[in-house]
């Protein structure tokens, strides 16, 4: 049997989600550092409705460029990011039964679940979880949610983060990134290559600080705008995304030092916190229920 | 009749080390259970892995023993009204009651019985908050906001009491006779007995013993090394790790390609303990070997494919480590000082830039040579590496490494080497005596600036390990002989130090605790001649006149209090009185400047004469005011070494 490409894996984990009620949507179009980021994730996991989704994110870490020259470490990977909520009692089983439809055979492999909590202090989210270890490789990041935007939340999503780079190069068992096949006769690195060695140099040499923290200002600000004066929680989401973009490249400049540092996390952290408060006052649940970090997002 | 009892809590993978501290509570809760309960009955085993904790106890009851108890009611002489509702109180009738004679005269009583109830009664309603209130570092809830919390979620539960389930219920999870087994090798709903579980469980999969599965870890790594004149570098906390985060271990070997011993051992182990748990290998000289050891939860490995796969991922952390060491070596360590102002130390307290130059003072005032002066300005830049960044448990180590490779003369580079060190209470000290100074004024410098901005530890709290590197401090100074008067301390850190102190000499050192007391009453700031005092009073307390004469400083300390003297003055030979005041002042005189040692035999019979004949309170103010100079005298003239008041003696407590 030959290894399935990068797409063909991308492929059988979409076909899977969606014969389990996921909807298949598509990357979200503002940079982020990880799939949570995607309003799909920290926008849906609030509230009591149900929701399960599934999509590929692009993940953009300014820090962890490396030009294109290690063989593991990329300023952006992609994620297979899985919403479960709530999350079924079964979904571990749920969780195996993917990495079968993957190509896993499970019966010739070692899989272990190891603690690893999840938290994300700029997004006021936490869980409770495992990194899955596939024959000692950390494939996935399974987080059970229980807090996010400073709210406890009302149905306990499963979040499930595949590493497909991590996961496509064990199925082809090849030792660097750039020589998976993404799509038949076609290597990462021809897709890929040039992203990774211009937008490395770009974070860490050619961005500019001025410039960057004037749209971290300017974009803080309509935020700022958005939240108070009008209902269109939506966009002023984006602005928040692309603050905690900003700052990640601000910090893989080295322009952030230790006494800005806290300070600048804690702006992103309370537009997060009011974006989610806003997000939820917009359904009748939360006028009828008062959230517990009603004074937390106010501080 | 007498019943076997077994219980299953299924669950998501647990955390291996909350483990045991999680059986050791249940079991505990459970056997009071059966206690408080009459339920007889003893727990007999408590086993667990990731996914269940299992307990079964044997002799169990069916049911309480029903219970008579006399009751006593009114006198008598309240009359039938007051003896009716007595028995209407206790659901009686009058006739039921009976009068008794008591000493304060005659009495209606009942004789209650109270049916026992039955056993899987009382622990189909006692269970679900049994293993709910087990106490978890961390919990969650699964059901959504305001459900049960615990440490992962619950899936399944067996409970039975002999071959009958106890029948409850927690978030929607119902008891009943069905375990799982392993996730890739057992069945799921397996009907089990009693009689038949751990048999059951086996076939599925599932060693349920952690001794067993530990046994088998072992026993096949020997297997695996067998006649290849390799060992496993022994690391009972791994073993322990890979017992608990396993339901049936297999252990594989694996090897690297020999090129990778070239990176430090240092670095290789930890990639291989920390990263991806496994056991490093040594030849019979204590050289690393190319190879590994890992351990599957599951039963074997047939095609080599797992073992293929860990050797992958080693393979390419190894690259990893690799890259960041060419990549670390094209800056000097002294040319990252300037980068840890963007290193945060403590948030409230600033950068390690400013931690370094705290340091290096430090270490100047603490009379640090150029040597160690100059580790002390390097031995935080590792912070800024990437090596470092990757694998922090390497910070120190890491530094030593690159300074060494950078041309730092031996002394600077052992001692950032060294300077995280002790790193538990076992760990060592430094191996150098500037290792010592940096290693002491690094701790010492995080426990003054994260004391001052009142970041003290609060009961089991201590994020920023200050309990350690007190512990640090007192074991540098003490068994590394370092001279280190304590700059002025805060009150509050004052009292945690002398805790640590306390708790050092005590414990660790296993000092009595009435000497270490007694000693560090007398001054415990100079932490070598606060030991050198307490191995003194070692080694006199056995003598036969040391504990009366303790109990005479005792003595001697009361009246001086309850006579309110604090007074200093020279004692006036004229007011002695001739016989054992005399007697007691001459040989007090007569030894006066010599050892504490040599003291104590000629001095004890003097004393307890002098308390046996002599009037301390005598009528005389001045007379009075003499004795009390004298005893006050002998009693500091001794207290520079202990304060013996403090040692608790047979004639002192009782």
């Amino acid at each position: 049997m030959t290894a399935p490409t990068f797409q063909d894996t991308v492929f059988a984990l979409k076909k899977y989600w969606s014969d389990r009620g996921c909807i298949i949507q598509e990357p979200y179009d503002v940079e982020v550092g990880a799939g949570t980021m995607a309003p799909e994730t920290f926008l849906r996991v609030l509230g009591p409705d149900p929701y399960r989704v599934a999509y590929v994110q692009p993940s953009r870490r300014p820090a962890d460029g490396r030009y294109g020259e290690n063989p593991n470490r990329l300023y952006k990977h992609q994620q297979l990011q899985v919403i479960l909520k709530p999350s079924p009692a079964d979904v571990i089983d749920q969780y195996l039964g993917s990495l079968t439809a993957i190509g896993i055979d499970l019966s010739k492999h070692d899989i272990k679940f190891e603690e690893d909590n999840w938290e994300a202090p700029t997004l006021g989210a936490w869980g409770i979880g495992w990194q899955v270890m596939l024959d000692g490789l950390e494939i996935t990041q399974f987080t059970y949610f229980q807090q996010c935007g400073g709210f406890d939340l009302d149905l306990v999503p499963a979040e499930l983060t595949y590493g497909l780079e991590r996961i496509s190069a064990f199925l082809q068992n090849v030792d660097s990134v750039y020589d998976i096949e993404w799509a038949p006769g076609i290597k990462y690195s021809q897709v890929r290559f040039q992203d990774e060695r211009q937008f490395s140099k770009y974070n860490f040499e050619l961005a500019d600080i001025k410039m960057l923290w004037q749209l971290f200002d300017l974009h803080e600000k309509e935020c700022q705008r958005l939240l108070s004066t009008t209902d269109v929680v939506l966009a002023a989401y984006d602005q928040v995304l692309k603050c905690s973009h900003i700052f990640n490249l601000l910090d893989s400049r080295g322009a952030i030092s230790v006494t800005e540092r806290v300070g600048v996390i804690g702006r992103v952290r309370r537009l997060a916190l009011g974006v989610a408060k806003a997000w939820m006052a917009q359904t009748e649940y939360a006028q009828t229920n008062p959230p517990d970090a009603a004074q937390e997002v106010v501080a | 009749m007498s019943l076997p009892f077994v219980l299953e809590v299924g669950t998501e993978e647990i955390p291996d080390w909350m483990i045991v501290p999680a059986m050791n509570q249940l079991q505990d809760m459970f056997q009071a259970l059966l206690d408080q309960n009459s339920l007889a009955g003893k727990v007999s085993s408590a086993d667990a892995t990731p996914r269940r904790l299992v307990l079964k106890a044997a002799g169990l009851i069916d049911r309480q023993p029903d219970t008579d108890e006399l009751v006593s009611g009114p006198p008598k002489s309240a009359g039938p009204g007051a003896a009716a509702g007595f028995a209407k109180k206790l659901g009686a009738t009058p006739d039921q009651l009976i009068v008794q004679t008591t000493a304060k005269g005659e009495y209606y009583f009942l004789h209650k019985r109270t049916q026992g109830q039955a056993t899987a009664a009382i622990l189909a309603r006692e269970l679900p908050n049994l293993i709910l209130k087990i106490q978890w570092p961390k919990t969650m809830y699964w059901n959504g906001k305001g459900s049960q919390r615990f440490i992962r979620p619950i899936r399944w539960l067996v409970a039975l009491l002999g071959e009958s389930v106890i029948p409850f219920e927690i978030g929607g999870v119902r008891s009943g006779n069905a375990t799982h087994g392993h996730r890739l090798l057992g069945k799921t709903s397996i009907l089990i007995t009693t009689a038949d579980f751990d048999e059951q469980l086996r076939t599925n999969g599932v060693i349920l013993q952690a001794e067993k599965r530990r046994d088998k870890i072992e026993t096949e790594i020997a297997g695996l090394l067998d006649g290849k004149n390799l060992r496993i570098k022994p690391d009972p906390d791994l073993l322990h790790t890979l017992t608990y985060i396993t339901e049936f271990p297999s252990p594989i070997l694996g090897s690297f390609d020999s090129q990778y011993l070239e990176l430090p051992s240092e670095v290789l182990i930890t990639v291989m303990r920390h990263h991806q748990k496994y056991f490093s290998v040594e030849d019979s000289q204590g050289n690393l070997a190319p190879h590994f050891i890992a351990v599957m939860n599951t039963n074997a490995d047939p095609e080599g494919l797992v073992r293929h796969g860990n050797e992958r991922v080693l393979r390419a952390r190894f690259n990893d480590a690799r890259f960041f060491w060419q990549q670390d070596q094209k800056k000097k360590l002294e040319d990252r000082l300037s980068d840890l102002k963007n290193v945060t130390f403590q948030a409230k307290v600033g950068s390690y830039y400013e931690k370094t130059q705290r340091v290096v003072d430090l270490v100047k005032l603490l009379g640090g040579d150029s040597n160690t002066q100059r580790a002390a300005l390097l031995c935080k830049t590792d912070l800024t590496t990437d090596m470092v960044k990757e694998f922090t448990d390497l910070q120190g180590v890491v530094g030593g490494l690159y300074a060494k490779a950078q041309g730092e003369p031996e002394p600077v580079w052992r001692a950032v080497y060294d300077h995280y060190k002790p790193l538990s209470m076992e760990g060592e000290i430094p191996s150098t005596a500037e290792g010592r100074v940096l290693s002491l004024a690094d701790k010492w410098d995080t426990l003054a600036s994260c004391f001052s901005v009142g970041l003290a530890p609060t009961g089991s709290k201590d994020p920023f390990a200050l309990r350690r590197a007190a512990q640090g401090v007192v074991r540098i100074v003490v068994e590394g002989k370092v001279k280190f008067d304590s700059p002025g301390m805060p009150p509050d850190l004052e009292e945690f130090m002398r805790d640590r102190v306390e708790y050092y000499f005590r414990d660790v050192r296993n000092f009595a605790y009435d000497e270490v007391r007694a000693c560090m009453a007398a001054g415990w700031r100079d932490l070598i001649d606060l030991e050198s005092r307490l191995k003194r009073v070692q080694a006199i307390r056995p003598t036969p006149d040391f504990e009366p004469i303790a109990a005479s400083f005792k003595r001697i300390k009361n009246i001086l209090k309850q006579a309110g003297f604090t007074e200093i003055s020279a004692v006036d030979e004229s007011l002695i009185e001739p016989g054992p005041e005399r007697r007691l002042y001459d040989e007090f005189q007569r030894t006066s400047g010599q050892s504490l040692e040599s003291r104590i035999t000629p001095l004890r019979p003097k004393i307890d004469l002098f308390f046996d004949k002599v009037l301390v309170n005598a009528p005389d103010p001045a007379v009075r005011k003499n004795r009390l100079t004298l005893l006050h005298r002998m009693l500091q003239e001794f207290s520079d070494i202990a304060d013996f008041s403090e040692i608790v003696t047979e004639r002192s407590s009782s």
